[in-house]
């Protein structure tokens, strides 16, 4: 029973090896060398790709007859707190048909935290792409309906931002008269 | 039969404030304001083990134009806030407030900008039900307490009362006022005085 487990397991991990160079090899033959930064931590691997061409390769991720990641699974993001590359968006895959999963990610300026939108590849980024501009102020451009989630409508900051204090700003959320 | 039986042809007299308030007392129909976790414990106080029809609160009114005391158990944001509100002023007068909970009554672990710390910054709370959650128990003593107050005919806040923590706010006669930050300050760890030699 054990030997069949540890079997077992083995051949998942070589499978899941495997996978992971296959998928570094075509985004990298697709998207060029130079585009593609991956790196691959305990069997699992990230992707960063700039943010221009983020579209493409989830179009490609996914509409691939081989790699079919069919499924985002999540789509959040990240504050770095450096002026260079300050805010990220990180996008985890999976795919129904290899049961495999990668993660995608790439990052935005502090000036300018504008990127496009992937909720023309995957209906279900809508939501998530709102929360995480309600949450960081990350907007998706060509998002369909970018409002705020979960805080009111009139407040005016991004509270998952390294910047924002815990307790909040006094005065920004108004309660009503006692 | 009853009351004819025991007094025979003699009377009774009493003022029609006490009576108005002992029937009142006896039926105060609840408000459920089920906000998050706590809900779960008031709705066991609503049901067969712990019996709130015992006390005459078993009518949980989900129109607050029917009902008399709202039970604020949940963690408040500050976006429900307003919600809870207009809720509270579409009850009829005479009303009363149970905040259930520590989030309810403080914010409990949520010390956080989104959590109101403490319901009394936008309503007037009767009793505060200390606990996370409170037993169901706690809340039906805290119903007891209720119904003693609105014998007294006290209401809206007038006089808040405390259960659960007896030692709680540090001044039991002054009941206003006592949730600033200067009693909270004094609970933080001093700093360790330094022994010179
Ligand atoms: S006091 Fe505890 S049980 Fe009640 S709402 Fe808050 S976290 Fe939940």
């Amino acid at each position: 029973m054990r030997l069949w487990r540890r079997t077992s397991l083995n051949r998942c991990r070589l499978l899941q090896v495997s996978v992971n160079q296959k998928v570094i090899e075509q985004l990298k033959s697709r998207f060029g060398e130079s585009n593609i930064e991956a790196n691959e931590f305990r069997d699992e691997l990230t992707v960063v790709v700039p943010k221009e061409i983020i579209v493409d390769v989830c179009r490609f991720l996914k509409d691939d007859s081989t790699l079919k990641f069919d499924l985002l699974a999540d789509l959040c993001g990240i504050d770095m707190y450096t002026p260079a590359k300050r805010f990220g968006v990180i996008y985890n895959l999976y795919s129904l048909t290899s049961h495999h999963r990668i993660r995608l990610k790439t990052f935005v300026e502090e000036e300018n935290p504008k990127l496009p939108t992937v909720s023309t590849v995957w209906a279900t980024a809508n939501w998530h792409e709102r929360e995480t501009y309600d949450m960081f102020g990350i907007i998706f451009e060509g998002h369909p309906d970018l409002r705020r989630m979960y805080l009111p409508d009139e407040f005016e900051h991004h509270p998952l931002r390294k910047d924002f204090p815990l307790m909040g700003i006094p005065g920004s959320l108004p309660l009503p008269k006692k | 039969m009853g009351l004819e039986h025991a007094l025979g042809d003699s009377f009774l007299t009493t003022q029609i404030d006490v009576a108005i308030n002992w029937c009142r007392k006896n039926s105060l129909w609840p408000m459920p304001m089920g906000i998050s976790c706590c809900a779960i414990e008031m709705m066991a106080f609503a049901g067969p083990r712990f019996d709130a029809s015992r006390f005459g609160s078993e009518v949980f009114r989900f129109s607050p134009r029917q009902s008399d005391v709202m039970i604020v158990a949940g963690t408040t944001t500050y976006k429900m806030a307003k919600v809870v509100r207009k809720i509270y002023d579409q009850m009829p007068d005479p009303k009363w407030v149970i905040a259930m909970g520590a989030c309810t009554s403080s914010g409990g672990m949520y010390r956080t900008y989104s959590v109101v710390q403490g319901i009394d910054q936008f309503l007037p709370v009767d009793l505060y039900v200390a606990g996370c959650p409170p037993r169901p128990d706690n809340l039906l003593n805290a119903l007891i307490l209720l119904q003693q107050k609105v014998q007294r005919g006290e209401s809206r806040g007038n006089s808040p009362s405390y259960i659960g923590e007896a030692k709680f706010p540090p001044e039991a006669d002054t009941p206003k006022g006592w949730r600033t930050s200067a009693p909270l300050a004094q609970n933080q760890p001093q700093p360790l005085p330094i022994i010179a030699g």
